[in-house]
C-alpha cells in the first residue's frame, strides 16, 4: 500500500542525528515490547510481514509521530485483536478474560539462551527463474492496496540483475494470509539518473531486492 | 498515539506520555502472560541477549579475519551465512547474510526505507537513526549528504551504492582495512571496526583513534 511507511526519497524530514553511546534500550518498556514481539512469532501467532502490514496501516499520523518501539505497540494491539488473540474488552481491562487461543509452541527463556534462530524465508521453487544476472528488467508499475515490498520510488525503472537469492516465501501474500507462494528473488541494480533523473546523482547506484513479480524484461 | 494536555508544561506532558504507553506495555504483557502465550522469563532472556551478547562485536570479529585472511574474506563475500557460522559464535545468523566489500572504487551503504530490516542477529539492535525518518527517506536519494551527518566525506569518484533490504536478505559491509594495520592479530583490527562502518555511514578506525593503536 502506498502510505507513509515507503519512505525512499522524501523531502523534509531533517538531518540524520546519530547518539553517541546509544544504549539498546532508552526505556524498560521498549525491550518488553520487543521481547513480546518476538514471543508471539516464535509461538506462531504471525508473521514478520504481518507485523509490518499492520505497522503500514497506522494511520499516516500516528505512524509518524509515533516512536519505533510505540509503533510496535500499537500494531501488536491491532494485530492480537485482528487475528483473536485478545479482544478490545480485555485491552481495556488490562487483564485477561477468557482462556486464550491454542499456539503452535511457547517461547522458553532456555530456547532464547541458546541463541534464538531466525527462520529462513528459502521455499520450493514452483518453476524456474524467469531471470538471470545481468539481465536487463523493468520493475512494474503497481500500486496495490495491501502489503509489498517495491518501493514506489522503484516502481517503472529499468536495472539489472546482479545477484539471484534463490526462492522466498513471498511478502505480499504471506500478509494478508494467502499462503507463502514461493518466489525467486533478485538484487536489482539501478543508476542514480535512472531513478531521480537528471536530479539524480551520477556517482551513485541503488539497488532494491525484488520478488519475480515485481519484474518485467526490459 | 498519546494524548496530549496542552495545560502541562512540556517537561510533564512527555512524562505522562511515557506513563500512558509504560501502563499500555504492561497490560499488554499481563494479558499475554496470563493467556498462556507468552512467559515474562523468555521476555527477561531476549532483553538480556541484546543488552549483553549479541551487538556489532560478533561480525567486528568477522571483519578483521577477513581483512588477515584472504581465503576467508573469499568465502565471506560468497557465502556470508556461511563464512560467519563457520567462526563459530552462538547466535543464529540465519540462511540470508550477504557480505559487500568496500574498494576505493566503492562504497556500500545499507537502508531499509520500508521499515527497519536490519542485521539483528549480527549488529544487535538497530540504532534510533537507522529506523529515522531521516535516513530512511535520504539514503536512497542523497548517500553523500546522509554520510555528511556522518561526518564522512568521499572523493567525487567514489561510487556510492546503496542497498534497500527490501526482502529479507540482510547486508553487512565489509569496511576497507585502515593503512598502518599491517601485522595486527585479530584482535587489534577488530577494534578498529565500528558498527556504522558495517552499515556504511561511517569507515573503520584508525589506528591514531584507538588506545595503544
Amino acid at each position: 500500500m502506498d502510505s507513509v511507511h515507503d519512505m525512499g526519497g522524501m523531502d523534509g524530514f531533517g538531518k540524520v542525528e546519530p547518539e553517541p553511546n546509544e544504549p539498546p534500550f532508552h526505556e524498560p518498556w521498549e525491550g518488553r515490547v520487543l521481547g513480546m514481539q518476538r514471543a508471539m512469532g516464535y509461538a506462531g501467532a504471525w508473521h514478520t510481514d504481518h507485523t509490518r502490514y499492520q505497522q503500514e496501516r497506522l494511520p499516516p499520523h500516528v505512524y509518524l509521530s509515533a516512536s519505533y518501539y510505540q509503533r510496535w505497540a500499537a500494531g501488536m494491539e491491532r494485530m492480537l485483536v485482528e487475528r483473536g488473540f485478545v479482544d478490545p474488552d480485555e485491552l481495556a481491562a488490562g487483564k485477561s478474560l477468557r482462556p486464550g487461543k491454542p499456539l503452535k509452541r511457547k517461547l522458553t527463556a532456555d530456547v532464547v539462551k541458546a541463541g534464538l534462530a531466525r527462520g529462513s524465508f528459502f521455499r520450493d521453487p514452483q518453476g524456474p527463474a524467469l531471470f538471470k544476472v545481468g539481465d536487463r528488467v523493468r520493475t512494474k508499475n503497481i500500486h496495490p492496496k495491501t502489503h509489498t515490498r517495491l518501493p514506489r520510488y522503484a516502481r517503472g525503472k529499468v536495472g539489472v540483475i546482479e545477484m539471484q537469492h534463490g526462492c522466498h516465501m513471498f511478502p505480499d501474500t504471506v500478509a494478508i494470509d494467502k499462503g507463502d507462494c514461493p518466489q525467486w528473488l533478485y538484487t536489482v541494480v539501478f543508476t542514480g539518473e535512472e531513478i531521480w533523473g537528471p536530479d539524480g546523482d551520477p556517482s551513485m547506484k541503488i539497488s532494491i531486492d525484488a520478488f519475480e513479480p515485481y519484474l518485467e524484461r526490459a | 498515539m498519546a494524548s496530549h494536555d496542552h495545560d502541562h508544561d512540556h517537561h510533564h506532558d512527555h512524562g505522562s506520555e511515557l506513563s500512558e504507553t509504560q501502563l499500555r506495555v504492561r497490560a499488554l504483557e499481563t494479558i499475554l502472560t496470563e493467556k498462556g502465550y507468552i512467559d515474562p522469563a523468555a521476555v527477561d532472556a531476549i532483553i538480556e541477549a541484546y543488552e549483553t551478547r549479541v551487538g556489532p562485536h560478533i561480525v567486528a570479529r568477522v571483519v578483521a579475519r577477513a581483512w588477515s585472511d584472504p581465503a576467508f574474506k573469499k568465502a565471506l563475500l560468497e557465502d556470508g551465512s556461511k563464512a560467519v557460522l563457520s567462526m563459530g559464535h552462538t547466535n543464529k545468523v540465519g540462511d540470508h547474510l550477504v557480505a559487500i566489500e568496500n574498494t576505493p572504487q566503492r562504497h556500500n551503504m545499507v537502508v531499509c526505507t520500508l521499515c527497519s530490516c536490519y542485521p539483528w542477529e549480527v549488529l544487535g539492535l538497530p540504532p534510533v537513526w537507522y529506523k529515522s525518518a531521516p535516513y530512511r527517506s535520504r539514503t536512497v536519494k542523497e548517500p553523500r549528504s546522509v554520510l555528511a551527518d556522518f561526518g564522512v566525506k568521499l572523493p567525487r569518484d567514489t561510487e556510492i551504492r546503496v542497498w534497500d533490504s527490501t526482502a529479507e536478505t540482510r547486508f553487512i559491509v565489509l569496511p576497507m582495512r585502515p593503512a598502518g594495520t599491517e601485522g595486527w592479530s585479530e584482535e587489534r583490527l577488530a577494534a578498529l571496526v565500528t558498527r556504522d562502518s558495517m552499515i556504511g555511514t561511517g569507515l573503520a578506525k584508525n589506528p591514531n583513534e584507538v588506545a595503544n593503536g
